[in-house]
């Protein structure tokens, strides 16, 4: 450091950022990582050099057919990723070919003189803040990378996506490592929304990382780029998916929900006093009744706050009808409950076996009737072809209604099913880019690619 | 604790140890090697100026590793094909020496441990299991690397060093092991890998724009 001379007070000189100049084309080559770079890419004349080199030799000349590639966050452009300021110093475009058809993606490599280097990736608007792992992961299903069905890294599972050969056609600025354009690794990714582990195999060494999905917004606010980032396509492959509430969350609630419900059903159940107020058999004959055939029965009293009645219809039908105009009439307002209830029951034999339809029983809940006294006003219809019929009323007050515990809990389940389904849909977008994509529903374009 | 002084025996500088049981200094003044012999120091040759490097790391930075603070006092730096690296002596304030290796950006602290019976080099292989302190190693990768220089307190003798190798192992949970063939004898270091932040390092070096 201080070569040959005391330290004086000042102290040693601080490192500067180098200013070069290409030996092939002599454009500006600025170092800004103070001596950390393996290469440095020429941006004029695609070269790419020793940045150890004080004469920075050239180490390999490529050739990219468009002229295009740019990075989307210019090299020397600093932001603020986890309360460090990064600078961007290095840009490559690397790309997979799946079926014939190149994918291309982009990284960048940032550099904090204190932290060390981070790097970006963007793939279609889709963002990863990738670091290198400290804690080595283990994999699953597999002795080496690119082969195991999961991995683990610190204490978490990381289920396998896909493995792909990345190729690198474009580099430009600093590289801590040898970059090289041709250069090739097989990169296995396996994700766990929102990160993703990735490792790199060359023939030479074995490179894990962590990328942690982010939003092209969060990374223009970041390095306060202008305009906005370009539009996200699809779904991808560690995107966390856009439901605020975890899909287990909001069942947990649910069930939380239903335990409440069934508490409540058994506590109003248990305070509900299932008073019987009346109870009458009757016999009815065709021959007895003539023209008219309603009837009143005694009084009786529903006592306590305005509460539910239930009447319960029981009919002696076999194969047969039975229809009752009821009107329950309070004695002292002469307020009236008009409702008609059929009890039908038929039951035979057909080629399937036995069959039987309707019952000869029926309940019906009349809702908040008040105290006080009253009568039922009773009218049957009986089925012609029946001469006489037996049936009996049943009243009973302040039963509880358990049938809306079953309507509220059907409305609430409807939250979690839509969530559920929204999620699933999700899941199934991002792993239809996989290589374990979700298997086709029929009548959809069936295009499954593990079949060749 | 009293720091023993003494004067260069090559150009007369004056020469503080940092660390009582430091066995060589480099003088900072004309960059002579010295080691510490029973009356005086002794000069054992000179080191040639270390490449410029972006170490935010600098003699006497201060931080914090596991509640107890340290001070750098020295360093080896040794180049290997990935670029250099510099395993930074670093004196705990119980008394104890330990190691701060820097690469990349990356830290590790570690420690000289005294286990017996350590493997040969050339009988260790990538994939190959150790058990030291209870812990369990894999061999990670084998280093050839070159000595590239000295500077500052160290806790023995090292100058006439050439080409070394090292085997660093990996534990569960950031913990790391390297093997050191630096001396006819392996010395092993057991430690794990820190993060820059929770050193909590102070006196760092400054770098021109941040």
């Amino acid at each position: 450091m201080s070569a040959g001379k005391p330290p004086l007070s000042g102290g040693p000189p601080r490192p500067q950022v180098k200013a070069l100049q290409c030996p092939k084309c002599g454009a500006a080559i600025v170092l800004r990582t103070f001596g950390q770079a393996e290469t440095v890419a020429c941006g004029s004349c695609r070269a790419i050099l020793d940045a150890k080199d004080p004469n920075l030799a050239i180490l390999q000349q490529f050739e990219i057919e468009t002229s295009d590639i740019r990075p989307l966050i210019p090299l020397g452009t600093r932001g603020k990723l986890h309360g460090t300021d990064y600078e961007v110093i290095g840009f490559e475009r690397r790309h997979a070919t799946v079926e014939g058809i190149p994918y291309p993606w982009h990284e960048y490599v940032l550099f904090n003189p204190y932290k060390g280097f981070r790097y970006l990736s963007e793939y279609n608007g889709h963002w990863n803040d990738i670091t290198i792992c400290k804690d080595l992961p283990s994999v699953e299903g597999g002795f080496s990378a690119g082969s195991g069905s999961a991995a683990n890294w610190v204490g978490e599972t990381y289920k396998h996506f896909q493995t792909t050969e990345a190729n690198t056609d474009f580099v430009l600025g600093e590289f801590p490592w040898r970059v090289r354009v041709g250069e090739r690794a097989t990169v296995t990714d396996y994700v766990h929304p929102p990160r993703v582990l990735s490792s790199e195999k060359t023939d030479k060494e074995v490179t894990w990382s962590i990328g942690e999905y982010m939003y092209g917004r969060e990374i223009w606010d970041a390095f306060r780029l202008p305009g906005s980032p370009p539009e996200a396509e699809g779904v991808y492959e560690n995107q966390p998916s856009p439901l605020t509430t975890n899909v287990q969350g909001i069942w947990m609630a649910f069930a939380a929900f239903a335990v409440f419900l069934l508490a409540m059903m058994i506590g109003f159940d248990l305070l509900a006093k299932k008073e019987a107020v009346f109870q009458q058999t009757y016999h009815w004959e065709r021959a007895k009744t003539a023209g008219e055939s309603s009837f009143v029965t005694d009084n009786f009293e529903l006592k306590g706050h305005p509460s539910t009645v239930e009447l319960k219809t029981w009919a002696a039908v076999s194969n047969q009808w039975m229809y009752l105009n009821y009107a329950l009439i309070n004695q002292d307002t002469g307020q009236a409950w008009d409702f008609g209830r059929e009890v039908s029951y038929y039951q035979g034999y057909d080629s399937d076996g036995s069959w039987s339809e309707g019952s000869r029983d029926d309940t019906v809940v009349i809702p908040s009737v008040p105290p006080g006294q009253y009568y039922l006003r009773i009218e049957p219809e009986v089925d012609p072809a029946v001469s006489a019929i037996s049936y009996s009323v049943q009243l009973t007050r302040d039963v509880p209604v358990l049938g809306i515990y079953g309507i509220a809990l059907l409305a609430l389940l409807v939250p979690p099913l839509l969530v559920s389904l929204r999620w699933y849909t999700f899941e199934r977008s991002r792993w239809s880019e996989s290589d374990h994509p979700p298997v086709q529903i029929s009548g959809l374009t069936a295009s499954s690619e593990d079949d060749d | 604790m009293t720091q023993p002084a003494a004067n260069c025996p090559n150009c007369g500088a004056r020469i503080v140890f940092k660390w009582s049981s430091s066995v060589q200094t480099v003088c900072e003044y004309c960059k002579s090697i010295l080691v510490r012999t029973d009356a005086d120091l002794k000069k054992v040759g000179r080191v040639a100026d270390l490449p410029p490097d972006g170490s935010p790391i600098q003699l006497s930075t201060e931080g914090i590793y596991r509640n107890k603070s340290f001070v750098v006092v020295g360093r080896i730096v040794y180049e290997y094909d990935q670029g250099a690296w510099s395993e930074w002596h670093v004196m705990m304030n119980d008394g104890a020496s330990a190691w701060l290796s820097e690469a990349q950006q990356e830290y590790a602290v570690s420690f000289s441990s005294t286990t017996p019976n350590l493997p040969a080099a050339a009988k260790v292989e990538i994939g190959h299991e150790f058990t030291w302190n209870g812990q369990r190693y894999t061999v990670s990768v084998i280093t050839p690397a070159h000595y590239r220089g000295v500077q500052g307190e160290l806790p023995f003798q090292y100058w006439d060093k050439s080409d070394v190798t090292f085997i660093d192992l990996r534990g569960e949970t950031g913990r790391f092991a390297t093997l050191d063939y630096s001396d006819p004898e392996p010395a092993l270091y057991l430690g794990e890998f820190v993060e820059f932040e929770d050193l909590k390092l102070k006196n760092l070096r400054r770098f021109e724009g941040w």
